[in-house]
């Protein structure tokens, strides 16, 4: 391996466990100095406006799944459940009511309290979630309403009045959302911040799309179900700063530097996977190994679009006119992440020509009814389409009781099993 | 169009009005939707919650509630995962069994299971299935004139069915045929308050429901007919709780579970099918009819917990209705696996523990139908407060 290899491949990674750890590290220190913060989510995220009200930004998203990465869901989830709420609803939500209960303490650190609380309707447990930070702490909370595509195919653009209609109501309502952050920063609306924001946003969803592109590479660059959710995890975390965009940058020179040396991200690949759903967060690493266990890599995701607010698709501001800019990009990204969950059918079929992909696995997950509930009829839409195989295997990402890796892998060595066997089919 | 699609209850008293609506609603062959077909006419099917249906009536189309039904979910369970309410199941089922013939469907992003049925349904059948978006954020200054325009969108989809323009006038005739349904709709409400042992819970609500399949001038003349005879009628009052009943704004609880509270309770307010009276006042006649409904829907309201309005703490707006009722006790339900409902349930409960209100919680499904556990547990709970 030459000097060069060794700095940049893998560099990804190690940076962004790195930045995720400073930025949480940044939390603690809020939440130790009392400093309220901006709490918000993956899909329509804004964090582009509300850091030029230089608000802690809070993804209580991310901090529930952690809880389960490190093991620690199960008594976050019970603590909820013993306060009153159900076994059958979201368990991000009910890892968080625990954490506010704890007055924000969580396995990696402390998150500060809301002083504001900002999100879409590309979720409507967000909308549930936020009721209950409004009546445990009386927050100031703003739903930015952001319409979807109607029907599969039917997405509107310029010009058309649909499109226009929408436009405008996002767009009112980011110019009501900035007196409510004035009010709960006590510092004043700078438009000249918010286009810096903007700036390093367009870097980062420029590059975003450029290194799921790369990933058509073969050998696949990484595996979008454990890299990529390092990467979403900066991609979030860190969209509007400069270190973010500087990230993402650094990320595309290393996927363009081993795309061009044939680096894959298993020795070995042999089947390449999409994935579509949420991750099994309480046995991570052990699911992703499920399918590497057999040279399974996972080349897509809609994870790597919904879970990035659908930055996936390039999107980029048009700095002289921030505001109307912010709106139609918000509007255009979050209903492309709704798309993705809502209508993927067309999506998946031109991933699997794009990517070359062997095989679909879907992952719907007791937790999610978002991204779960059209997932079975969905899988049969594409069955009908395309002669590809897939994978229909029920879990969680929180909560481990409704995990049966057993019967979980039986599964997934069945699928690989098939898999096999069609190879060499066509082989002969 | 002029077709009677359930002409039953016409020269009845009323113990034979509310056994045809009883027999009507459980009726899974859906005699009135068939009677409109046969005669010509359109139909669109609209899940929970809330639907501007004069935009479809004014069109000449059979607004049809899809309320979930009494049905076996055998084609539709394939088509859905674990974990998920039935009502999703069990609308689909009656569609793709042909039961329920329809020509658009239309859903709302009421719950993040519900937005999936634009998409559920557009894979498996032709005709248009499609999400209205119902403004979200309803404290916008904006919303108003947003939905709006989502309902032209909505005219010009449904015009693109029926294969007509609709005008000015149908719209105007529209709203006015849905303002007297409304105002009798809160009549029926009203001796549900002052007079609780004239009618039982489960009539009252299934002379309420069937609105949802039939056209509403045919519900107007039901209820003209109805509410004179249940006023007049004699029945003594009995040593019942009064109860609001919480938790039935989406999946219906079974005609029997409600009989059963009715059975130990007078429910003298509710939310169930809240989206037939989500309208809480006559829509403005004058101007323009898509905008006076856009601004009903969002100024002249109801609320559940699908609606996020920071004008009505839904704490705040469940002790309206207590209060405006006279309850002395609530029952706080949520159908299985409804996320909104489940999430609601914990704000309630720990609102009614600081206002010292009796309450009894549960869960219900659609489709269950041993009620003896809950109803010994009811009886419980009522016989406490009855001798406290």
């Amino acid at each position: 391996m030459t000097n060069q290899t060794e700095s940049i491949v893998g560099r990804g990674n190690k940076d962004g466990a790195m930045l995720f750890r400073k930025w949480f590290q940044e939390l603690t220190d809020f939440a130790e100095a009392g400093t309220p913060g901006a709490y918000v989510f993956v899909m329509g995220s804004l964090t582009e406006l509300l850091r030029t009200f230089d608000f802690p930004i809070v993804f209580p998203e991310i901090n529930s799944l952690q809880t389960a990465v490190r093991r620690a869901a199960d008594d976050y989830l019970n603590e909820a459940e013993d306060y009153g709420y159900s076994p059958d609803i979201c368990g991000y939500v009910k890892a968080d009511v625990t954490t506010q209960l704890r007055k924000g303490k969580l396995p990696m650190g402390r998150i500060p309290k809301p002083g504001v609380a900002v999100y879409t309707n590309a979720c409507n447990t967000y909308i549930k979630w936020a009721e209950i930070w409004e009546r445990m702490h009386g927050i100031d909370s703003f739903c930015l309403d952001v319409p979807g595509t109607r029907y599969e195919g039917g997405a509107t653009w310029h010009g058309d009045p649909v499109f226009e209609n929408d436009r405008k109501f996002v767009e009112a309502q980011l110019r009501e959302l900035i007196p409510v952050c004035e009010k709960a920063s006590g510092k004043k609306f700078d438009i000249d911040r918010l286009r810096e924001t903007m700036r390093h946003a367009n870097t980062m969803s420029r590059a975003w799309k450029r290194i799921i592109e790369l990933n058509q590479a073969t050998p696949s660059l990484f595996n979008a179900l454990s890299d990529g959710t390092i990467f979403l995890g900066v991609a979030n975390g860190l969209r509007g700063t400069e270190a973010g965009a500087q990230y993402f940058e650094d990320l595309v020179e290393e996927m363009e530097y081993k795309a061009a040396n044939g680096i894959g991200t298993l020795t070995d690949e042999q089947y390449r996977l999409v994935f579509v759903g949420v991750p099994c967060y309480p046995i991570f690493r052990r699911f992703t190994e499920l399918f590497t266990d057999w040279g399974g890599t996972f080349v897509n995701s809609t994870y790597l679009w919904f879970a990035s607010g659908g930055s996936n698709i390039g999107y980029e501001y048009d700095l002289d006119n921030p505001i109307e800019s912010l709106a139609e990009g918000l509007l255009i990204n979050v209903r492309d992440a709704m798309d993705s969950m809502f209508f993927p059918t067309e999506m998946l079929s031109n991933m699997i020509d794009d990517f070359q992909v062997d095989g679909v696995v879907y992952h719907p997950i007791k937790s999610c009814r978002t991204t779960s509930t059209g997932m079975a009829d969905n899988r049969r839409a594409l069955m009908e389409k395309r002669d590809v195989p897939s994978l229909f295997i029920e879990s969680d990402m929180m909560d481990k009781r409704v995990v049966s890796e057993a019967q979980m892998k039986n599964r997934v060595d069945a699928f690989f099993e098939g898999l096999a066997s069609r190879k060499s089919k066509v082989a002969v | 169009m002029k077709v009677e699609t359930f002409p039953e209850w016409r020269d009845k008293g009323i113990d034979e009005v509310l056994y045809e609506c009883r027999e009507l609603l459980e009726d899974v062959e859906f005699p009135t939707a068939n009677r409109w077909r046969e005669a010509g006419g359109k139909i669109l099917g609209h899940f929970q919650v809330y639907f501007p249906e004069e935009i479809a009536h004014a069109a000449g189309m059979l607004p049809f509630k899809m309320r979930g039904f009494p049905v076996e979910a055998v084609q539709s369970d394939s088509r859905f995962g674990s974990y998920l309410c039935s009502i999703l199941k069990t609308n689909l089922e009656v569609a793709l069994s042909g039961k329920l013939d329809l020509d658009m469907f239309v859903t709302h992003p009421i719950c993040d299971a519900a937005r999936n049925l634009a998409g559920v349904f557009g894979r498996n059948f032709d005709y248009p299935c499609e999400i209205l978006y119902l403004p979200q954020n309803a404290n916008s200054s904006h919303a108003v004139e947003y939905l709006r325009g989502e309902y032209e969108r909505l005219k010009l989809r449904i015009e693109s069915v029926v294969g007509h323009v609709v005008d000015d006038a149908e719209l105007l005739n529209s709203v006015s045929v849905y303002n007297e349904n409304r105002a009798l709709i809160r009549e029926l409400y009203a001796i549900r308050k002052d007079t609780p042992w004239s009618i039982t819970v489960n009539d009252a609500y299934a002379l309420l429901a069937v609105g949802g399949m039939i056209p509403r001038e045919e519900h107007n003349g039901l209820l003209r007919h109805a509410l004179p005879l249940i006023r007049g009628r004699d029945i003594k009052r009995q040593d019942k709780v009064r109860v609001v009943f919480e938790g039935g704004f989406c999946e219906q609880p079974p005609l029997d579970l409600i009989r059963t509270i009715g059975r130990s309770c007078y429910v003298v307010d509710d939310d169930l099918l809240i989206g037939l009276r989500w309208i809480v006042e006559d829509v403005p006649t004058e101007g323009d009819i898509l905008f006076n409904l856009a601004e009903s829907y969002v100024e002249r309201s109801a609320h559940s917990p699908v609606q996020h309005d920071l004008r009505k703490p839904k704490e705040e707006m469940l002790k309206e209705r207590v209060e405006s009722a006279g309850a002395e006790a609530v029952i706080v339900t949520a159908a299985k696996m409804c996320e909104p409902g489940l999430e609601e349930q914990v704000a309630y409960v720990r609102w009614l523990d600081r206002e010292g209100l009796p309450y009894f919680v549960s869960e219900f499904e659609e489709n269950m139908t041993s009620f003896d556990h809950m109803e010994i547990q009811l009886e419980t709970f009522v016989e406490n407060l009855l001798f406290e």
